[in-house]
């Protein structure tokens, strides 16, 4: 009986935490199927007591007419690339990191690790500059570039770390059987690394999708190619509290994310483990 | 025009995964009908070369020209420190330093608590693993979809309304006046960081979760045998083993709280006194159009992480060695 007792703090801070992240997705979840007058009218958990004013309208208005439907696919047309692009590039460039003396390696890689924390902020008004001059602002072209750029520092430190980790002699022996490098990383290195590269790309898939400050730059105020966090951010600054509109519009966008984190989670805690956690 | 998006997502990847396989298997092959000292010294730039490239074309170099204009004028003529001078005495980036200090004390320190107490202690509740799918999550919910669903928490309507905003809610069927959580500034800016600390707890818990099982169950039996209480066994085992990872986190959620943007811009457009270093620079940028005042504002934002990095890259190094 005592002991119980002792428990009850525990089931309070645990239960109290709980409750304050279950209840906004709650409210977002139950909001954005309520039509707006029962929006303007009563609170979303009273529609509990208050059945069957639900609804799908939302969506087909935000879809149609806020042109929501445009923006998922070009959140996907920005994102695929970029993220196939930031762990092609990143799994090369670890892989000579990791496995390969040469000149400026190590500057190489430590530059690359003191560039995982410098705020892209700084690099913004120069890069902004060139991509006018090349005409590449408002192209996906551009954006996919300039993540690849702003991705590569972690993916390059978290490949490097895992492929740091491949014992030399695997290498060494192909190296006798006379296999080149590229051969090596094609037939060893890619298929070894398998988790690494998973947990990457959920990781870039995530970010990449859920950027607003790049795409908001690089995409200019061309609504034709924004993708989802600019279309939401927009419908915030234009509706103000259209709350059944905005609720279901952010149901949209976390819709894909959440889909992939969900699916691939395994992934992505080894790789978050094999980067982050040393130490 | 979404068959076009369906269409260049399709193109795109098969260009990319083509010409990266051409490039790689053709450049080595090419490289391999050199000497061998020639192939050795030349095929790691083969593979490091896009990166190296891309990293110095999309950050180093601007970063450095950035730092550059700083001391420049809209002008084009150099003045010195005149661009720091001004926004520093400038009161909207006063405040923005301000609160930038405040998202870096409270972010990482609540991340660390919430993060580290849900992972210590799910796992002695039954209904433990729900509790950390809860907090895991809106790790992947963006920072504006995180906005949108926190304003409409924050909702607030005038005393005697019907308050539909959830902790107005509970602050009025506990007595309370019904508080306008955005625009009241003694409380817009904890709004703000609880919004994105809603995002990130999962993460901070995630690595917490992994540490604890490296904690050695020895040391903990044998404290407790010794009649140490719970307590008593977490601040003088558990606490010390996860001292590293305490500071990781730490690390990571300062980074996180230097570069908010997306969260303030949804939900006050840096209005009522929010503004951080990242919202004012985007203002200068895009409203007044001034690259060497944004400069100076980047400039400091940098300096900000810049022990951050130094302590980073020490770490690094010493882990790989001779690196």
């Amino acid at each position: 009986m005592a002991a119980a007792l002792r428990r009850i703090p525990v089931h309070v801070v645990v239960m109290g935490v709980a409750a304050v992240w279950v209840i906004p997705l709650l409210g977002l979840a139950v909001s954005a199927f309520r039509p707006s007058w029962a929006v303007l009218s009563s609170a979303w958990w009273e529609s509990f007591a208050l059945p069957g004013d639900y609804t799908l309208e939302n969506y087909r208005r935000v879809l149609d007419r806020d042109g929501m439907a445009l923006s998922l696919f070009n959140s996907l047309a920005v994102v695929v690339p970029a993220t196939l692009l930031t762990v092609a590039v990143g799994a090369a460039a670890a892989y000579t990191l990791a496995g390969m003396r040469f000149r400026l390696r190590s500057a190489v890689l430590l530059t690359t690790v003191a560039l995982i924390i410098v705020p892209i902020q700084i690099t913004l008004v120069p890069l902004l500059r060139m991509f006018s001059t090349l005409d590449l602002t408002g192209s996906f072209l551009g954006i996919w570039l300039v993540h690849l750029g702003f991705g590569l520092p972690f993916a390059i430190y978290l490949l490097h770390n895992f492929f740091a980790a491949i014992p030399r002699e695997l290498f060494e022996a192909a190296e006798m059987d006379g296999a080149g490098r590229g051969q090596i990383f094609f037939s060893i290195v890619l298929p070894v690394a398998r988790p690494a590269l998973a947990a990457l790309a959920i990781f870039d898939f995530v970010w990449t999708w859920n950027d607003l400050l790049v795409a908001l730059i690089f995409m200019g105020g061309f609504r034709d190619v924004a993708p989802m966090t600019v279309a939401v951010s927009q419908l915030v600054a234009s509706r103000g509290d259209g709350w059944e509109i905005l609720t279901s519009a952010a149901v949209l966008s976390v819709l894909v994310p959440m889909a992939v984190f969900v699916a691939l989670q395994r992934h992505f805690v080894r790789g978050l483990l094999a980067g982050v956690s040393k130490g | 025009m979404i068959a076009d998006r369906i269409l260049l997502t399709l193109a795109a990847t098969a260009v990319i995964v083509v010409a990266g396989w051409a490039y790689l298997r053709l450049g080595d092959r090419a490289l391999a009908a050199l000497p061998h000292g020639a192939y050795r010294r030349l095929v790691p730039w083969l593979f490091a070369a896009p990166a190296v490239a891309m990293v110095l074309l999309t950050l180093a170099a601007p970063a450095l020209i950035t730092v550059v204009w700083s001391f420049f004028g809209a002008d084009g003529g150099f003045e010195g420190l005149a661009n720091y001078a001004q926004t520093l005495s400038d009161e909207v980036t006063r405040i923005a330093l301000r609160n930038t200090v405040l998202w870096v004390v409270l972010l990482p320190t609540l991340a660390v608590l919430v993060g580290l107490a849900i992972a210590v202690l799910a796992d002695r509740v039954r209904y433990g693993a729900l509790v950390k799918a809860a907090l895991f999550l809106p790790i992947a919910i963006s920072a504006v979809a995180a906005g949108v669903i926190w304003s409409f928490m924050y909702d607030y309507q005038p005393p005697g309304a019907a308050q539909t905003g959830t902790l107005n809610a509970v602050v009025t069927a506990l007595g309370g006046e019904p508080v306008s959580w955005i625009i009241d500034t003694a409380t817009n800016n904890y709004a703000l960081i609880g919004a994105t600390l809603w995002t990130q707890a999962g993460f901070a818990m995630v690595i917490f979760d992994a540490a604890l099982r490296s904690v050695p169950g020895e040391l903990l039996e044998a404290a407790r045998l010794d009649g140490a209480s719970e307590w008593a066994a977490f601040r003088h085992v558990t606490l010390p083993f996860l001292m590293p990872t305490v500071v990781v986190v730490a690390t990571t959620m300062t980074v996180v709280a230097l570069k908010a943007f997306d969260i303030v811009y949804v939900m006050t457009n840096g209005n009522y006194g929010t503004d951080v270093l990242s919202t004012v620079m985007y203002r200068a940028l895009f409203t007044a159009k001034d690259n060497g005042l944004a400069g100076a504002v980047a400039t400091i934002l940098m300096l900000t992480v810049a022990p951050i990095m130094i302590a980073n890259v020490r770490q690094f190094r010493r882990e790989t060695g001779a690196a």
